[in-house]
């Protein structure tokens, strides 16, 4: 390694204390500057933080936009959701493939370019849309590939290719992004115009157990999915003895087809910064953690200004608003393109500079967290909805929505819809309204909550979103009678296999062995016992998973089977005669007429004519 | 220190001390969880899974599962027993495993869990068959990983009982795999003298330890004469007969 790399690399380190803990963004830094973690870089990193070689190649290898080999000055991903893929995401790819003369995946022989595919990247009201470095360029169109690598070779600068920027804060001279809002509907609880401050203000009233009190009567459940009560956790991470606690705020949103979060990132982020000072004042946190997914990074330093004023206002750090006994600041950690980093337990992992593979349970998080204290982890929407609860009442709050499910809830809808964008809506609305209002008349099949959700066709669009009925955290995805439905639940398989950290064996493999046997049913070699196969190993992977991930990660093929069963029965056929479907003699010929130089004479009945 | 406690297995009652895993519980009973990432004396990691049991309905892992007063364990069911045949698959499925030419074959602890669980011939899953190249670098110790099974058991045993961290996962997904801490293991300060290399950690034929292959005959190799988990069964207070599935009651 020459020397400069080498100084490059301890600074990297030192700007960060030598501290291992802080290997993101030591590793985001290398890989800024020299363009990929090497293994000289790893063994250097590794010296100088006090840990192993294969500790930081661990780490590397984890996330997808760590490489140890050289990626390009310049690095284009594109978005690979099926979104994209529906809006002409190939062409686009195929037009990039052209003009740079590589394939996705590879890097250009001088070193100038890389293309690459990525999934979802939060942009599906836009798509197709690509990364190129931090820069989000969106709506693009294979037209456009040329005009665009033509500025990225003058300027050299991604910067460069943003002419005029999207509405409301992507304007921000520290965002400057030609990202659009999208905002369709706004509503009572989030998209309003409300002072975020005045919920800090009010809580600050209270007693840290009174503050509690307030959101466990206001009924509001996490927004992440999972819909854990959030009161209940802060009251477990309030009660558990510790000498520090922390808050952390998971904008780590992957599920494909979700993007309220960036949304709310780009238009409310004090609402949210008071959402996470209430929080840490009724637990008694002094720190706290924005964990924001590398796609967004482009948001980062419009938010390090935010986090800056909101110091200077005496809203973070000591003191807060007048309170001697209120201490509390919020960093920003970057994550690294990893789906599963969005699961609280491996998101904790990430914030700790490891792999972001979850942890066992129990302990959980608000027992033994972020470097072993107790922690929340609430997500960007949950954190938003508290300065609002503390501003206006646990019972205003409460009315709204279904008995088990109150408030508002934001969706991001996309897909064949005339009105792609962010709905605000009320808890217990049916997919038929929220339909209607996104202008999706012909949608014959929509996406509940995304990849780990449930993919339901027309009849059950009188169902309900609310966790009693259709839960769903956020992602609503539109496909309209043209679109294959067995080609979607395989895209969302392929995204859990790509996702998967690997470190249980039903989600390591099962998931790959799901795919597989969809792919047989979609070719038609598929035969009855295929579906058992299918949901035998489902509840395999199901019960025997360590994460949420495993959890969920065979319902595109469960949901699709339960609401599409026809699409399947047309697909699978008993075969008479013994013969197994999925058995093609031909096939199994292939290697061993390759090996023999030969056809076979018995099996290859055109043997004559092809010769 | 607190006092023991009891909660029940499949109907048989077994106490507990406080800060025992559910496994930990069943082992000093002489109840036999199946388990392959877990051994004793490491750090448990629960990422197997075949020591997946309920406790009150839920399936958990029971080697990083605390142990609590009245839950209601189910262990040797037909259920759970099929996961457990599922993971066991799918880790023959995932790797290399040619029993027949492999030197670990006897004393092979997937092997012998195959066997143990009633698994005696081919499933419907897919055969991945990886192509890892081999690490014979250095002098006393080679590494199949075609062979490997993600257990981990090494990269503790280095990391916690060696203290030399030879061993890491790196990679995700199906793509994981175990890394060494240099460009190759040689490169290392590996030695055929560390805990990580002894035949009691790597549970398949993956950590090859050079010239000792093969060194017991057929009938004398570990599991030859009795399954896997037999000797915690043998500390149960009334010797229940080891209960091997019959491969024709197999489930498919």
């Amino acid at each position: 390694m020459d020397n400069d790399n080498a100084t490059l690399i301890k600074q990297a380190c030192a700007d960060y204390g030598n501290d291992p803990r802080r290997m993101m963004d030591i590793l985001w830094q290398v890989q800024d500057r020299l363009r990929c973690i090497d293994g000289e870089a790893m063994s250097l990193i590794a010296s100088l933080t006090g840990t192993y070689r294969v500790e930081v190649e661990g780490v590397v290898s984890f996330y997808a936009f760590f490489s140890d080999k050289r990626k390009g000055d310049i690095t284009i991903r594109l978005c690979d959701d099926i979104v994209d893929r529906h809006a002409g995401a190939q062409a686009v790819a195929e037009a990039f493939s052209d003009a740079l003369g590589i394939q996705p995946g590879e890097t250009s022989a001088d070193g100038g370019f890389s293309l690459e595919f990525t999934p979802c990247i939060g942009m599906c009201d836009q798509a197709p849309a690509a990364l190129i470095n931090d820069v989000v360029v969106t709506r693009l169109t294979p037209a456009k590939v040329k005009s665009i690598l033509r500025t990225l070779r003058k300027t050299k600068d991604p910067q460069a290719l943003i002419g005029q920027t999207g509405d409301g804060a992507n304007s921000h001279p520290l965002v400057k992004a030609m990202v659009r809002n999208n905002i369709r509907q706004p509503g009572p609880v989030l998209l309003t115009d409300a002072n975020p401050e005045q919920g800090l203000q009010a809580a600050l009233q209270l007693s840290p157990q009174e503050v509690i009190t307030q959101i466990e009567e206001s009924l509001l459940r996490g927004r992440g999915g999972a819909g854990f009560p959030t009161g209940r956790k802060w009251r477990l991470a309030a009660n558990t003895p510790a000498e520090e606690r922390y808050v952390i705020c998971n904008a780590d949103e992957g599920e494909p087809g979700t993007f309220k979060d960036r949304v709310l990132l780009t238009e409310k982020p004090d609402m949210l910064f008071a959402g996470m000072t209430i929080a840490a004042y009724a637990v008694g946190a002094r720190h706290g953690i924005l964990y924001l997914r590398g796609e967004y990074r482009y948001l980062r330093a419009y938010l390090e200004a935010k986090l800056q004023q909101r110091r200077e206002q005496n809203l973070l750090g000591a003191g807060i608003l007048g309170r001697d006994d209120f201490t509390f600041d919020i960093r920003i950690q970057m994550g690294a393109g990893a789906y599963i980093c969005g699961e609280e337990s491996s998101l904790i992992s990430s914030c700790e500079g490891k792999r972001g593979e979850p942890k066992n349970r129990p302990p959980f998080p608000v027992q033994s967290g972020y470097l072993g204290y107790p922690t929340v982890v609430n997500n960007v929407e949950t954190l938003s909805c508290v300065s609002r609860i503390m501003e206006q009442s646990a019972h205003w709050f409460r009315a709204m929505g279904t008995t088990g499910s109150s408030g508002t809830k934001l969706l991001s809808i996309s897909g064949d819809c005339a009105r792609p964008g962010i709905y605000e809506v009320v808890f217990g609305v049916t997919l038929a309204e929220i339909l209607q209002q996104a202008g999706a008349q012909d949608a014959a099949a929509i996406v509940v909550g995304g990849a780990s959700g449930q993919i339901v066709g027309r009849t059950e669009f009188h169902r309900r979103l609310c966790f009693e009925d259709l839960a769903s955290a956020g992602a609503i995805v539109c496909f309209n009678s043209s679109r294959n439905i067995l080609e979607a639940a395989a895209y969302y398989m392929d995204f859990f296999i790509e996702e998967s950290c690997g470190y249980c064996t039903p989600c390591r493999v099962g998931n790959v062995f799901l795919k597989k046997g969809l792919e047989k049913i979609m070719l038609g070699e598929g035969e009855p016992e295929d579906l058992d196969y299918l949901r035998n190993l489902s509840d395999t992977i199901i019960a025997t998973s360590r994460c949420g991930l495993g959890h969920t990660s065979p319902n595109p093929i469960l949901s699709t089977m339960k609401y599409f069963p026809l699409v399947y029965s047309a697909m699978v056929k008993e075969r008479p005669g013994g013969m197994q479907a999925g058995f093609n003699i031909q096939k199994a010929l292939d290697e061993a007429r390759i090996i023999a130089k030969r056809r076979s004479l018995i099996y290859d009945p055109a043997y004559g004519d092809k010769e | 220190m607190s006092t023991e406690f009891e909660f029940t297995i499949d109907g048989e009652t077994v106490v507990a001390k406080p800060g025992q895993t559910l496994m930990d519980a069943c082992d000093d009973a002489g109840v036999y969880i199946p388990r392959l990432c877990d051994v004793e004396g490491l750090v448990p990691q629960g990422s197997c899974r075949v020591c997946t049991v309920k406790v009150n309905g839920r399936t958990v892992a029971a080697c990083t599962q605390p142990a609590e007063p009245g839950v209601v364990v189910e262990n040797d069911t037909p259920q759970v027993q099929g996961y457990r045949r599922d993971l066991v698959r799918m880790l023959f499925h995932e790797g290399n495993h040619l029993c027949p030419i492999c030197e670990a074959s006897g004393r092979c602890e997937l092997q012998a869990m195959a066997y143990r669980l009633g698994i005696s011939q081919d499933s419907l899953y897919p055969y991945l068959q990886p192509v890892r190249p081999v690490d014979a670098s250095h002098p006393d110790i080679a590494l199949d990983t075609n062979r490997c099974i993600l257990c981990g058991r090494c990269i503790r045993a280095s990391r916690d009982v060696d203290g030399k961290n030879i061993f890491e996962y790196v990679g995700r997904g199906i793509h994981k795999r175990i890394g060494v801490n240099a460009e190759n293991l040689a490169a290392t300060d590996a030695s055929i003298d560390d805990y990580a290399m002894s035949l009691e950690v790597c549970p398949v034929g993956c950590i090859i330890r050079k010239r000792e292959g093969f060194f017991a005959p057929i009938g004398q190799r570990q599991f030859d004469n009795k399954p896997i988990g037999w000797e915690i069964e043998a500390r149960h207070k009334n010797r229940i007969a080891v209960h091997q599935i019959d491969p024709s009651e197999e489930q498919s």
